[in-house]
């Protein structure tokens, strides 16, 4: 078995009385590109939001590369520079340029060399197709553009795993795929990542992985080409027909 | 003759000129203690206990609904026969102004705030922003732009306001020119409308630029967002 980046241990996530997640384990190795998929409001969201520490849990572990992720506690800063994350909605700093954008945190946090940084980021800009957005704002750019920054402003950082939280989910059709291109140019790269998505097919070419949720707990997993031809589960059935157009 | 020649007669230019600066005067100190305690208010304002957000809700809601007039006159006669201390009209026109522009400062700090976007904050704490780096890089930045215009707008009410004081004895521009109209009634029967159209001057010269630097700011951020 290859080197764990993450490792999730019986993570239990109330919100009052819900039980949002209820026990769930897992871990994601180095290079390993893990897809969650589940029905909405299943808790895919909030399982991400636990690896980073942005929710407090109320049971299990979560430890990235055996150092564990506490919420609220100081060694969170640490760590989250080790964890790249990118939301569905455009989250890019409205008063900063692009190029800001990606290099404030690199400078302020890691305090890297201002002139390495800017290198770094316009050769992240090249790679995603934005080099001539460098100075815009994020208002001058489209949907898909925002999000390809803001995938190059978690890179930057040299984290360890990815977080990709339905990146494409507020996109119009015609952008999704310049986003999920930039998505599959990374997993060939081998970078580790997990990635929450409704795009089926994309899930199926980018995932090593696939884990189903339902209900608080992973329902079923398996390598895609299994878990998409031929679901187990009669709750992975179910959902999987639900993107089946079918009159 | 002319009523203009009123104007320039004696020193009353100079009068009305000291009257404005009595204006300037209270607006300024009470738009300056408005900025800080209004900026402190909306701080707390954006807390999540139930209880401080009522008495916070309530103080704003008992100065909104009471108009400024009566505030100065409790402020003014109220304070005075209860204590026996005497405040001058002055003092209570600043302590007045200050509860009030401290309010309505603290609400928009609040405002301000909230309209920040919730990944704005989870964005900067997953990139390893430290809390405070998140808001003096990120959420400060934002908040200031979004509250520039509207503190402007607030600055200019205040100023036209201030004009009540002349009302618990306070000699502001306004009460000037009135006293100037007062003494030459008789001789200048027509001076009222050339004061007051001075007086309009001085608070346009005051509040124009500053609705225009508002108005400039507005678009600015729409065009540029
Ligand atoms: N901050 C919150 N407070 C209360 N309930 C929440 C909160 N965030 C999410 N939930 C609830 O947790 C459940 C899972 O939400 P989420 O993780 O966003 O689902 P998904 O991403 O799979 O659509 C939902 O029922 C949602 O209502
Ligand atoms: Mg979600």
């Amino acid at each position: 078995m290859s080197e764990h980046i993450i490792d999730i241990n019986n993570l239990v996530k109330h919100f009052g009385d819900n039980a949002v997640i209820d026990g769930i384990s897992l871990s994601v190795s180095k290079g390993e590109v893990v897809v969650l998929i589940g029905p909405s409001g299943c808790g895919k969201s909030t399982l991400l939001r636990c690896l980073n520490g942005l929710e407090p849990i109320q049971g299990g572990t979560v430890t990235l590369h055996g150092e564990p992720v506490i919420h609220g506690d100081k060694s969170l800063y640490k760590v989250r520079q080790k964890i790249g994350m990118v939301f569905q909605s455009y989250d890019l700093f409205p008063h900063l340029t692009v190029l800001k954008n990606i290099m404030l945190s690199p400078i302020k946090v890691q305090k890297r060399d201002k002139a390495e940084v800017e290198a770094k980021a316009r050769e992240l800009l090249e790679r995603v197709g934005l080099s001539d957005k460098a100075d815009s704002y994020p208002s001058e750019l489209s949907g898909g553009q925002k999000q390809r920054v803001a995938i190059c402003r978690s890179l930057i950082m040299d984290p360890e795993i990815m977080l990709l939280d339905e990146i494409t989910a507020a996109l119009d059709p015609e952008m999704v795929h310049e986003v999920l291109n930039v998505v599959l140019d990374l997993a060939k790269n081998g970078t580790t990542m997990m990635i929450v998505t409704h795009e089926m097919a994309f899930a199926e070419a980018v995932a090593d992985r696939v884990i189903f949720m339902d209900g608080g707990v992973i329902v079923e997993e398996g390598a895609p080409s299994e878990f998409f031809r031929n679901p187990k589960t009669e709750r992975a059935q179910r959902f999987l027909k639900t993107f089946t157009y079918t009159k | 003759m002319q009523g203009i020649e009123v104007l320039f007669m004696g020193n009353n230019m100079l009068r009305l000129l000291s009257g404005l600066w009595v204006t300037i005067r209270i607006s300024l100190i009470s738009i300056g203690f408005s900025l800080i305690l209004g900026t402190l208010l909306g701080a707390v304002m954006t807390s999540k206990n139930p209880v401080v957000k009522a008495v916070c809700r309530v103080y704003l809601e008992i100065v909104r609904i009471m108009p400024q007039l009566v505030w100065l006159f409790v402020v003014f006669f109220g304070v005075t026969k209860l204590t026996g201390l005497n405040l001058g009209g002055e003092t209570s026109a600043v302590i007045v102004f200050t509860i009030w522009g401290a309010a309505e400062m603290g609400d928009l700090v609040r405002g301000a705030f909230l309209a920040i976007p919730r990944h704005q904050f989870e964005s900067s704490l997953s990139l390893g922003l430290s809390k405070t780096q998140m808001y003096v890089f990120i959420i400060f930045p934002q908040a200031i732009r979004g509250l520039i215009p509207n503190v402007i707008n607030l600055s200019t009410r205040m100023i036209k306001t201030t004009a009540l004081v002349s009302l618990i004895g306070v000699t502001e521009v306004l009460k000037v020119g009135k006293q100037i109209i007062d003494a030459n009634r008789f001789e200048y029967p027509n001076a009222a409308i050339w004061v007051y159209a001075a007086i309009f001057f001085m608070y346009f010269l005051i509040c124009f630029p500053l609705s225009m630097a508002s108005r400039a700011l507005t678009k600015k951020q729409q065009g540029g967002e």
